[in-house]
C-alpha cells in the first residue's frame, strides 16, 4: 500500500512544486508576488522562496506578457520554467505568448527547438469578483495545437498532475480552482508520484448514465451522482482531469456502456469543452445511445457580481435536469 | 549617448576596426542583399510564390550584429529577418527553402519566412507577431545568466514594435532583472504604411529606454561600423553583468512593406534623400576610400550572388514538406489529436 498524508488542493500544489524545484535545478517559478512573506495572493507558493532562494521563486513586475514570454526564452534554452498567471481572466494579456510561440515552436522549428514550460493559472468561479476575475477560459486553449491542458479536481491529481506538467516536454496550461484550494485529501507520499496527462479516471463507477467532468465541477456532478443513486438511478462520474488531450477513449467506453451522458463543467455551455466532447460522442456511439448527449455550464453571461453569480453558474439542479432529460423523465 | 545630430549620416570612421572587420562587415552586407534581391526577382518572374517582407536597406545593421555576436549568443528576429539570419550564419538553403516551403528550409518548410529557427547558429525564434520577440530574448538572457555564462542576447525589431505593450513590458523586466540582453530597433521610419511621427510622440526610439531605466543609443544604422561600435560596446557591457541597452538604428525600407508593395504612402523626397544613404551604395565608397579595390568588393559581391543562386537551385529541386511530416513537432512524444 502507498503511503499517504493528507493535504489541500493547496498544499498539494505547493509539495510538487518544492518537489520540482528539488529535483531539477532547470525548474524555476516566477510570476506576481510569489517570494515570501506574501507568497501570493493564492498563497500557493508560500515558504518556495525561502527554501529555494530568489533565484528560484521570481517575483516579477505586473507584466503578464513578459512573464509567460520570458519563461518561453527560458524554455527554449532548456530550463522547465513554472509561470504563474494570477488569475485566469489575466490570461489574455499573455495569451499571444502561450498561443502563438510556447505551443508552435517545436512546430516551427521543426523540433529544433522545444517549450517545457508550465503556465500556472487560477480560476476565481464561484468567489464572488465579477466579469473580470470569475472565467473559466479552458475551451480557448482546448483549440490550440500544440499545447496541453489540465485541470486537477483533487490534491493527488494536483500534484502527480502538476509534476508531469513540469517535466512534460510540451508547453501546459495548469487550471486551480481557487475554490477547491482548501479541499483536503490523501496524497501519496514520495518524489516519484505522477498522475499521467491525457489520462481521465472514474470518480465514481455507475451503470446508467456517464457524467463528464473536470476541475471545479467535479464536486457538482459527483453531488448529483448522490443524489441520482437515492434515486435508485446510479450514475457514472468521468474526472476527465486534462481536457487537452482529451481521453475520449475512456469517455467512449463509459458511455458505450451506459448509452447515456451529460457534459458538465463551469465554462459557457456555448462553444464550451462540451459541445467538443457531445461531438464526439455522438459521432462515436450514434446508434447506441438512449439519450440526446446532453452539456451544462455557465449561462451565455458575463459573470455577475457577488450575490447573483449562482444563477448563471453551473449547480447541481442544472446536472440533474440534463441527466433526467437524457434518461428520458418527463416533465423535467 | 550618441544622437543622429552629433553622428551625420556616411560619417564612419575606421576607428578601432580592422580591414578584416570591414571586410566582413560588406561581404555579410552582400550575402543579405542578394539573397533579398534573389527572392524578389523570384517572386516577380513567377519563377516561385511566396512572400518575404523586404530588408534591402537595412543590410548594415545585421551586418554588425553578425559581426559583434559570437556563434553562441542568441539571436531573436522578426518577418522582416531574413538579412538577420544571414549575418547570424543560417545556411541559405535553410533560409531560403523556409521562405519557398520545401524540405531543405530551417525547419523542413513548416515555419515560412516569418518562422526559422536555427538554435545551431544561435537563432532561437522568429516571430511575425509584432512585438512578441522583445520577452522571449529577455528569457534567453535570463538562462544565459542561470547557465553562469556570458553568452548575450540580441533581439531586433522595428519602430512600430515599440509600441507594444510587450516590449515595453519586456525591457521593463530586463532592465529590472538586468540581463544580457541588447534591444536592437531597425528604425526604418515606417510601420507598415504608418510613418513613425504618426505613432510616437517622441523623436528618437532611444528615449523611450530613459523611462525604462537603461541605456539608449542612436546611431546611423546606414552606417555599419558606427553601428557595429554601438553594438560591440553594448554586447561587452551585457556580457560583463552590466544589463541590457536599447539601441536605435536608423535607416531606411527600400521596397515597401512587403514584396510587391508599391510603397506609394512613400514621399517622392524622403525616397530620394533616403537613397542617398543606401548603404550597399555608401559603405562600397567608404571601402574604396579606405584601401579596397574595386576588384575586391566586385568579388564579395559576386561570390555572394553565386551562393544564393547555389542554395536557390538546391531548395527549388527540393519537394515540399509531405503529410507525415506536417504532421510531426506539434508534440514531442508523437502524440497526435484528431477527432477521428
Ligand atoms: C501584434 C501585431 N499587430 C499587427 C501586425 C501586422 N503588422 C505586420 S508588420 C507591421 C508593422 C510593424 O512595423 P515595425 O515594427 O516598425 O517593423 P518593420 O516592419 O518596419 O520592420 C504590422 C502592423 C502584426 N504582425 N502583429
Amino acid at each position: 500500500m502507498t503511503e499517504t498524508q493528507t493535504l489541500s488542493i493547496r498544499e498539494a500544489i505547493n509539495q510538487g512544486l518544492d518537489e520540482a524545484l528539488r529535483l531539477d535545478p532547470k525548474v524555476f517559478l516566477l510570476g506576481e508576488d510569489l517570494a515570501d512573506p506574501a507568497a501570493g495572493v493564492n498563497a500557493v507558493t508560500r515558504g518556495l522562496a525561502t527554501a529555494h532562494g530568489m533565484d528560484r521563486v521570481m517575483n516579477t513586475p505586473i507584466s503578464e506578457a513578459a512573464i509567460v514570454g520570458a519563461a518561453v526564452g527560458a524554455a527554449i534554452e532548456g530550463y522547465r520554467p513554472v509561470a504563474e498567471i494570477m488569475i485566469m481572466d489575466f490570461i489574455g494579456i499573455a495569451m499571444d505568448q502561450i498561443v502563438n510561440h510556447a505551443a508552435k515552436l517545436r512546430y516551427m522549428s521543426g523540433g529544433r527547438t522545444s517549450c517545457p514550460l508550465t503556465v500556472r493559472t487560477a480560476v476565481f468561479a464561484g468567489t464572488g469578483s465579477g466579469g473580470t476575475h470569475s472565467q473559466s477560459l479552458e475551451a480557448w486553449f482546448m483549440h490550440v495545437p500544440g499545447l496541453k491542458v489540465v485541470y486537477p479536481s483533487n490534491p493527488a491529481d494536483a500534484k502527480g498532475l502538476l509534476l508531469s506538467s513540469i517535466f512534460d516536454p510540451d508547453p501546459v496550461l495548469f487550471m486551480e480552482a481557487s475554490r477547491l484550494y482548501g479541499v483536503k485529501g490523501d496524497v501519496p507520499v514520495g518524489d516519484g508520484y505522477r498522475v499521467p496527462i491525457g489520462k481521465a479516471a472514474i470518480a465514481r463507477p455507475g451503470t446508467d448514465l456517464s457524467i463528464i467532468t473536470y476541475g471545479l465541477a467535479t464536486s457538482a456532478s459527483l453531488s448529483a451522482a448522490e443524489a441520482l443513486a437515492a434515486e435508485g438511478i446510479s450514475a457514472e462520474v468521468i474526472d476527465l482531469r486534462t481536457l487537452l488531450p482529451l481521453d475520449i477513449d475512456t469517455v467512449v467506453e463509459s458511455v458505450g456502456r451506459t448509452r447515456r451522458a451529460v457534459i458538465a463543467h463551469n465554462a459557457t455551455t456555448v462553444a464550451g469543452p462540451g459541445a467538443e466532447i457531445a461531438a464526439q460522442v455522438s459521432a462515436k456511439l450514434f446508434g447506441a445511445l438512449d439519450g440526446p448527449v446532453e452539456r451544462v455550464g455557465a449561462r451565455f453571461t458575463p459573470i455577475p457580481a457577488r450575490a447573483s453569480e449562482a444563477a448563471v453558474t453551473l449547480n447541481v439542479a442544472d446536472i440533474l435536469s440534463a441527466a433526467r432529460r437524457t434518461l428520458g423523465v418527463v416533465g423535467v | 549617448m550618441t544622437s543622429l545630430q552629433d553622428a551625420p549620416p556616411d560619417s564612419t570612421t575606421a576607428e578601432s576596426v580592422t580591414k578584416e572587420q570591414l571586410s566582413r562587415l560588406f561581404s555579410s552586407m552582400a550575402r543579405e542583399e542578394a539573397v533579398d534581391v534573389r527572392i524578389r526577382n523570384g517572386i516577380k518572374r513567377g519563377e516561385f510564390a511566396t512572400v518575404i517582407w523586404p530588408s534591402r536597406g537595412q543590410e548594415a545593421i545585421s551586418a554588425a550584429i553578425g559581426l559583434a555576436l559570437r556563434p553562441d549568443d542568441r539571436l531573436v528576429t522578426t518577418y522582416r529577418g531574413l538579412h538577420d539570419h544571414v549575418a547570424k550564419g543560417v545556411p541559405l538553403p535553410e533560409i531560403i527553402g523556409e521562405v519557398l516551403g520545401t524540405s531543405t528550409g530551417a525547419s523542413r518548410g513548416k515555419g515560412g519566412t516569418m518562422h526559422i529557427a536555427d538554435p545551431d547558429h544561435g537563432v532561437m525564434m522568429t516571430t511575425g507577431i509584432v512585438g512578441s520577440g522583445v520577452p522571449v530574448a529577455v528569457g534567453l538572457a535570463l538562462a544565459a545568466v542561470k547557465d553562469g555564462v556570458d553568452r548575450v542576447a540580441v533581439v531586433t525589431f522595428g519602430d512600430g514594435a515599440t509600441n507594444t505593450g510587450s516590449f515595453h513590458e519586456g525591457v521593463n523586466l530586463a532592465a529590472v532583472w538586468k540581463l544580457p540582453v541588447i534591444f536592437v530597433c531597425q528604425n526604418n521610419l515606417y510601420a507598415e504604411m504608418t510613418p513613425v511621427e504618426e505613432t510616437m510622440a517622441i523623436e528618437h526610439v532611444a528615449q523611450r529606454a530613459l523611462g525604462l531605466g537603461l541605456p539608449g543609443v542612436t546611431v546611423d544604422g546606414n552606417d555599419p561600423v558606427a553601428t557595429y561600435q554601438v553594438i560591440r560596446d553594448a554586447v561587452a557591457l551585457a556580457r560583463a553583468g552590466g544589463g541590457p541597452t536599447l539601441i536605435e538604428a536608423v535607416t531606411f525600407r527600400f521596397e515597401g512593406h512587403y514584396a510587391g508593395d508599391g510603397g506609394k504612402y512613400i514621399p517622392a523626397e524622403q525616397y530620394a534623400e533616403a537613397k542617398l544613404h543606401d548603404p550597399m551604395v555608401t559603405f562600397p565608397r567608404f571601402l574604396l576610400e579606405n584601401g579596397f579595390t574595386a576588384a575586391e568588393l566586385d568579388e564579395i559581391r559576386q561570390q555572394a550572388a553565386d551562393e544564393v543562386e547555389a542554395a536557390v537551385k538546391v531548395v527549388v529541386a527540393a519537394p515540399p514538406a509531405d503529410l507525415e511530416e506536417i504532421r510531426t513537432d506539434v508534440y514531442a512524444d508523437g502524440l497526435v489529436v484528431t477527432h477521428d
